[in-house]
């Protein structure tokens, strides 16, 4: 995706000396282009996102009128809920409509909370949020120095380490890692709080800005609180951040291993410069931009990997509403969690490749 | 083939005298680069033992996975019951053991359809071009943009949970990387001169796309397929763990850990147990995709 971007913007740079005006309104009007294709390209994959789970909610054995009007209706309002549902219209009208809702917000009532889906899911999405932002961040901070730590030294301790990390982080599922670490650092150590966000005496204690209660007891100043919202969330944040950590060293590490083995690496070193200087201050600079990206995707994949460790951790995130919804069959939640997740993601992957012209000089 | 000859010179022959001698000596010069990597070997060695453990599963389990003995519930591993029991007093290990041929079933039908669905898509978008390709990719971008396992739980909720439903949800939503892979290398082999004679001596399409696109992709694809194998069984005890796979009473290793998880803070082996047979065999399995990556696709082992 990104390496596209700048094979195509590469031919448009002018040579040398002042760039000539007219070749200045190409490059203008080809970017201007490239920016129009992405939107309609995003406009497209949202449109079959929708598709996707107008399906999935068409194909499911359950009957959304019988959710509505109880099993004890009569066959005349079964046939007055089922008319005023739309869905008497054919299936084409149906999607239109469900585009319309979908745009407005309106994601239809949970049957299991009886609140609006859309309102539930800014309820329940801060405290995913917090936790995806937290473990990838402890991801980020320890993975690439070990990537590119690994990277300098092939074949050394550091990179042997670095290794097993990853294999673990690969092969480990991470509701049992969950399982396990509650029951070391909760139940036999005691170092961290239990499942939830919060202890007991806390809960309702700080005034809810951003929902985020690390941020929000930070913003009221209240410590205690925040030392009791860090010590329930550190645990899953880690094993999140584990995750991401496995998958951010092995990128850093690939990407290091290419640019170490460049030739301006070994000119800088025939200069003379320190081995620090040119892994950092070289090497490293160049792989910045790629790795953003990389660690856009990460931030993604938690999202999703939270749905997993918010059921173990007890935390009430979009995972474990969506969850719920699913084993109670309250569809509209489902389905409105779904499309807020697959909205997330393109977003993200959006994110990062405007990032990646943003940053990159090739491609401007 | 002479006589003189050992059977590893005829293999190792520069000058093979048929094509199958030749396809065989690629074969074990494979088998060699592969065997030379230990920790692939070991890997090989845990799902020959995992493949052996499911097959004569009936035989190995000391005691019945369903049998219930109320009595000796939630016992910690003993010289009775090497791993415990769990909460209805049902032992562990045999569990464990007959809970081998539903991962094995689950992961090998699941790699077995996905790749084919990414084959097919990839190479007839690849290969026709124009809007259908378009179209095609378009499709695939779609369900790439979904979170895998979000995908699979709205599927799964939608089909109703089961294991045949569980396979068809990951497949569903494992294929597009196949695809996206069929289609780059399509792209490359079918301006290839070889296609062109072919087509001149007068193949048709679908002979093109089967018989001479299909086994040019294959390698990269069984690659593909061997490292996405670990994270197929973490997805599949995932749904298990959330009571979308395998119904109870089946010892499925996802589910058994979602048993144990009531007793964790007491009688932790429970839920530990399937957790380090799952840990195992995913490990295996990404040991083993790591070799074969070496062995089949050398441009990507730099990695």
């Amino acid at each position: 995706m990104a390496s596209d971007t700048t094979a195509a913007a590469g031919g448009t740079s002018p040579g040398n000396g002042r760039p000539d005006p007219s070749a200045r309104t190409a490059l203008r009007r080809r970017r201007a282009r490239g920016i129009a294709g992405t939107a309609l390209s995003l406009a497209l994959t949202l449109l079959g996102l929708l598709l996707v789970t107008f399906i999935i909610g068409r194909v499911m054995p359950i009957d959304p009128v019988l959710k509505v009007v109880g099993d004890r209706a009569t066959q005349a309002q079964y046939d007055a809920a089922y008319q005023a549902m739309g869905l008497d219209k054919p299936l084409a009208i149906q999607f239109l409509n469900y585009i319309g809702d979908v745009v407005t917000g309106d994601f239809g009532r949970s049957i299991s909370t009886g609140q609006l889906v859309w309102d539930d899911i800014r309820r329940v999405f801060p405290a995913t949020f917090e936790l995806a932002t937290l473990g990838t961040l402890i991801g980020v901070l320890a993975g690439v120095p070990l990537g590119v730590i690994a990277a300098a030294r092939r074949g050394g301790i550091v990179d042997q380490v670095a290794r097993v990390v990853a294999l673990v982080g690969y092969s480990m599922p991470i509701f049992w890692l969950g399982l396990m670490g509650l029951l070391i650092f909760y139940g036999i150590l005691g170092w961290v709080g239990g499942p939830g966000r919060q202890g007991i005496i806390y809960d309702g204690m700080v005034p809810s800005v951003t929902g985020m209660i690390l941020v929000d007891s930070a913003l009221a100043r209240d410590w205690a609180a925040f030392r009791d919202a860090f010590s329930h969330i550190i645990l899953p944040a880690s094993l999140l951040g584990y995750y991401s950590l496995a998958y951010i060293s092995r990128m850093t590490r690939s990407f290091m291993l290419e640019q170490l083995s460049a030739e301006y690496v070994t000119t800088a070193r025939v200069k003379g410069l320190s081995e620090r200087a040119v892994i950092w201050g070289h090497a490293f600079r160049n792989i910045s931009i790629p790795l953003v990206t990389v660690i856009a995707l990460s931030f993604g994949s938690l999202l999703e990997g939270s749905v997993l460790t918010e059921i173990i951790f007890s935390w009430p995130g979009l995972g474990q509403y969506i969850t719920r919804s699913l084993l109670s069959g309250d569809m509209n939640a489902v389905l409105g969690g779904t499309v807020v997740v697959g909205v997330c993601f393109v977003v993200l992957n959006l994110f990062s490749d405007i990032l990646y012209r943003v940053l990159d000089p090739r491609a401007k | 083939m002479t006589n003189t000859m050992t059977r590893r010179e005829w293999l190792l022959s520069d000058a093979p005298q048929t094509r199958r001698q030749a396809r065989l000596g690629a074969f074990y010069q494979g088998w060699l680069t592969f065997r030379a990597n230990k920790l692939a070997m070991l890997g090989l060695i845990i799902l020959i033992l995992l493949l052996g453990m499911a097959a004569f599963a009936p035989l190995l389990a000391p005691k019945s996975p369903f049998a219930q003995d109320l009595a000796s519930r939630l016992q910690p591993p003993s010289a009775e019951h090497w791993l415990g029991t769990d909460a209805l007093g049902r032992d562990i290990l045999s569990r464990l053991i007959h809970g081998s041929r539903i991962t094995l079933f689950i992961v090998g039908t699941v790699a077995l359809i996905a790749p084919v669905i990414g084959l097919f898509i990839g190479t007839v978008a690849g290969f026709a071009g124009g809007w259908v390709d378009q179209v095609l990719m378009r499709i695939t971008d779609i369900f790439l943009a979904f979170p895998k396992l979000i995908l699979a739980l709205a599927f799964v909720a939608a089909l109703g949970p089961s294991i045949g439903n569980a396979v068809l949800a990951l497949a569903l939503t494992a294929w597009p990387p196949y695809a996206r892979l069929a289609r780059a290398e399509t792209l490359t082999i079918r301006n290839a001169d070889f296609i062109a004679a072919a087509r001149l001596q007068g193949a048709g399409r679908a002979r093109l796309l089967f018989r001479h696109i299909w086994p040019l992709c294959v390698s990269s694809l069984i690659v593909r397929v061997a490292l996405d194998m670990a994270g197929i069984i973490l997805s599949a005890a995932g749904l298990g763990f959330l009571g979308l796979g395998a119904q109870p009473p089946m010892p499925e290793w996802g589910a058994m850990i979602s048993d144990g998880r009531t007793y964790i803070l007491d009688f932790w082996w429970v839920a530990a147990m399937p957790g380090l047979a799952i840990f195992t065999v995913s490990m295996a399995f990404n040991l083993l995709g790591d070799g074969l990556r070496d062995v089949l696709d050398p441009k990507g082992g730099a990695k």
